[in-house]
């Protein structure tokens, strides 16, 4: 599955912050900031599957959203074919938006229960004006024969649905004005396992025949090897390891990559395997330990780790760290 | 390998598989699970299985519509003029005049009769007009939040600091007395209602997965508010309407009876309980069947309401 990826990145993240205000008291006041995403800067090259993974709550969705400007980015610079994207205004964004599209996690939540597949499908073309009706009709039968459903569901609304088939709706949805990226937030955390293998390889079957680049949000280990060409760790909202899916998962430099690939089961009941347990919590976001976010946890902390914040820097081989042991 | 790795990855084969075991089912469902097969259902027709079901829903509808249809064929239905006065006064329920006749010698059936158009003329439009206020200023409290929020929702509150029949009396004290102004201060009154109804249902929509989806989708906030946001906000508003139109009848009775609505010899329910005061023990039957005719569409209404209610409540579905 190499790729070429020497080339100029289809999407640039740079220094990215997304910050929530937390507001209390009386008059609700700003009384401190949850700082979801944390400087993270990041390349997707055209034709690629960049793979966002990380614990619950590390910021990966927000990151995700945060690109595609569903929430407003804090600071930073996210530039997509060379423009900046949050320079524009709210109309050029919108129209923006036929190139970027996300696939969500949750299957029931994002689909309205009170439209019909077909008028979900239909929408996106009528909101970016593509086609007339007649077109935009065919269209929508086309989409869900590449999204493997059938005609007659055009009529059905999503209740009528599972899980799987629902999802291939979400996918079908961003694809039908034909975008060059989409973010999936997690679209298979929430189906089974029989089921997740058979989105994914729909997904990467999408990818062929469309061109697809994908940022691929999960947390599932396994799920993010399957399907990425490159694979970037976060923690506590901040990107701490970025590399070559390979490259990661058999030379993992972070400390909580290690830990975290450690935890990745087997399926073999005689393997025996060393299993990095990790001590404490993982921080609150309201408030994020100094230096390193890590340190706190990690077995091998510094003196260095509790002042100065690793930089995000390529150690070769485009395998990017923030660690001080790694030098 | 990795337990994904193992699963087949075969999409066309999958797509004929799924297509197949539709087939399958609606072969099978054919034959035994017929009512159990809600595959190609429709949603109306979900609703109307469980309206029928539900028996108060039922009973409440079929009073409404016996009252649309009285009110709607009253002509035919009495040979009587509304307001054509005759010279038996006070007269007795009896086959001439079968709720009797009242102090101006009026047959009573024929003003209650007509009284039922005035009656659900004033729900009707008193209860849309609050509908069509009060969802606008509460969807765009909970919509935009911030600054439009604040004022609109003072202005509820404000609203809502007098007792409503209070409010609807000063209301008609500045328009003047008269069924059209009655209508519109029952109007105004009911607003913060459907305004707050609405405002929170916005409020719990709007940060649904498919209200982000929209936004991704590239869609515009008009089009997001009008197909997304208000078609998923209409249940508690039709529920709370049909209750509302309850509460609008007793209102403008209310009014009437005060003098303050429908003004003679216009047969409105309030007015006439009004009238009949000083015969209470001499002719009771002048307050007797405007009394039951008010009662029983308030009854109909709120059946209908706590039906709707029920079978809208997603915890009741099974």
């Amino acid at each position: 599955m190499e790729k070429q990826t020497q080339q100029t990145p289809l999407l640039k993240v740079h220094d990215l912050v997304k910050t929530f205000p937390i507001r209390g008291g009386l008059f609700g006041k700003k009384v401190g900031e949850v700082r979801a995403v944390d400087q993270v800067s990041f390349d997707v090259y055209q034709g690629e599957t960049l793979g966002l993974v990380g614990e619950s709550g590390c910021g990966k969705s927000t990151t995700g959203r945060t690109i595609l400007r569903l929430y407003e980015p804090t600071s930073g610079e996210v530039e997509f074919e060379g423009k900046s994207l949050l320079k524009l205004s709210q109309e050029e964004m919108r129209q923006a938006r036929r190139d970027l599209q996300m696939v969500f996690q949750d299957p029931f939540a994002s689909l309205n229960p009170r439209k019909k597949i077909s008028d979900i499908l239909e929408e996106p073309l009528i909101v970016h004006g593509i086609g007339n009706d007649k077109e935009r009709k065919e269209q929508v039968l086309e989409l869900l024969q590449v999204v493997g459903l059938d005609k007659h569901h055009a009529s059905r609304y999503p209740h009528q649905f599972s899980g799987g088939q629902r999802q291939r709706i979400g996918i079908a949805r961003a694809l039908s004005t034909k975008p060059k990226l989409i973010v999936a937030d997690e679209p298979v955390s929430a189906l089974d396992v029989s089921i997740q293998s058979q989105v994914l390889n729909l997904m990467e079957d999408l990818q062929e025949q469309f061109g697809l680049t994908y940022i691929f949000i999960a947390h599932d280990l396994s799920v993010v090897k399957h399907i990425s060409d490159r694979v970037g760790v976060m923690y506590l909202g901040r990107m701490v390891e970025l590399a070559d899916r390979d490259e990661l998962y058999d030379n993992p430099l972070h400390p909580y990559t290690q830990a975290l690939l450690s935890a990745v089961p087997i399926p073999d009941p005689e393997a025996k395997r060393e299993r990095i347990i990790l001590q404490g919590d993982v921080p609150s976001p309201e408030n994020p330990p100094q230096g390193c976010a890590f340190h706190p946890r990690c077995p091998y902390v510094m003196d260095v780790c509790k002042k100065e914040r690793p930089a995000f820097v390529d150690k070769g081989n485009r395998h990017f760290v923030a660690c001080h042991l790694i030098q | 390998m990795s337990p994904l790795l193992l699963c087949g990855r075969n999409v066309e084969g999958l797509s004929t598989f799924e297509v197949a075991e539709n087939d399958m089912q609606t072969d099978t469902a054919k034959v035994e699970i017929q009512p159990n097969h809600v595959e190609d259902e429709k949603p109306w027709k979900e609703f109307m299985r469980a309206f029928i079901r539900h028996r108060s829903a039922l009973i409440g509808s079929i009073i409404i519509l016996l009252l649309i249809l009285i009110a709607i064929l009253a002509p035919v239905l009495t040979s009587y003029e509304y307001s054509a006065r005759s010279d038996d006064l006070n007269q007795a329920p009896s086959a001439e005049h079968w709720f009797g006749t009242d102090e101006m010698g009026r047959d009573v059936f024929t003003r209650v009769i007509y009284g039922a158009r005035i009656s659900l003329w004033v729900g009707f439009f008193a209860v849309t007009g609050s509908i069509v206020f009060g969802s606008f200023l509460g969807l765009i409290a909970g919509f935009y939040g911030g600054w439009r929020d604040t004022i609109i929702s003072r202005f509820f509150d404000i609203l809502l600091a007098f007792p409503g029949i209070l409010l609807a009396i000063a209301i008609v004290t500045i328009l003047g007395p008269g069924l059209n102004n009655a209508l519109i201060a029952i109007a105004i009154i009911n607003i913060p209602t459907f305004g707050r109804l609405m405002r929170s249902s916005v409020l719990r929509v709007k940060e649904e997965d498919f209200i982000l989806a929209a936004r991704a989708i590239g869609m515009k906030n008009s089009r997001i508010l009008f197909h997304h946001i208000l078609p998923n906000c209409w249940t508690p508003i039709m529920v709370q309407g049909t209750l509302s139109f309850a509460t609008a009848v007793i209102e403008a009775a209310a009014l009437g009876f005060l003098g303050l609505g429908a003004q003679p010899p216009e047969p409105e329910w309030g007015t006439m309980l009004s009238d009949s005061r000083p015969f209470i023990q001499t002719a009771p039957w002048t307050m007797i069947f405007p009394g039951l005719a008010i009662m029983l569409t308030v009854l109909g209404f709120n059946l209908l309401g706590d039906g709707l209610r029920d079978i809208f409540d997603p915890r009741m579905k099974q």
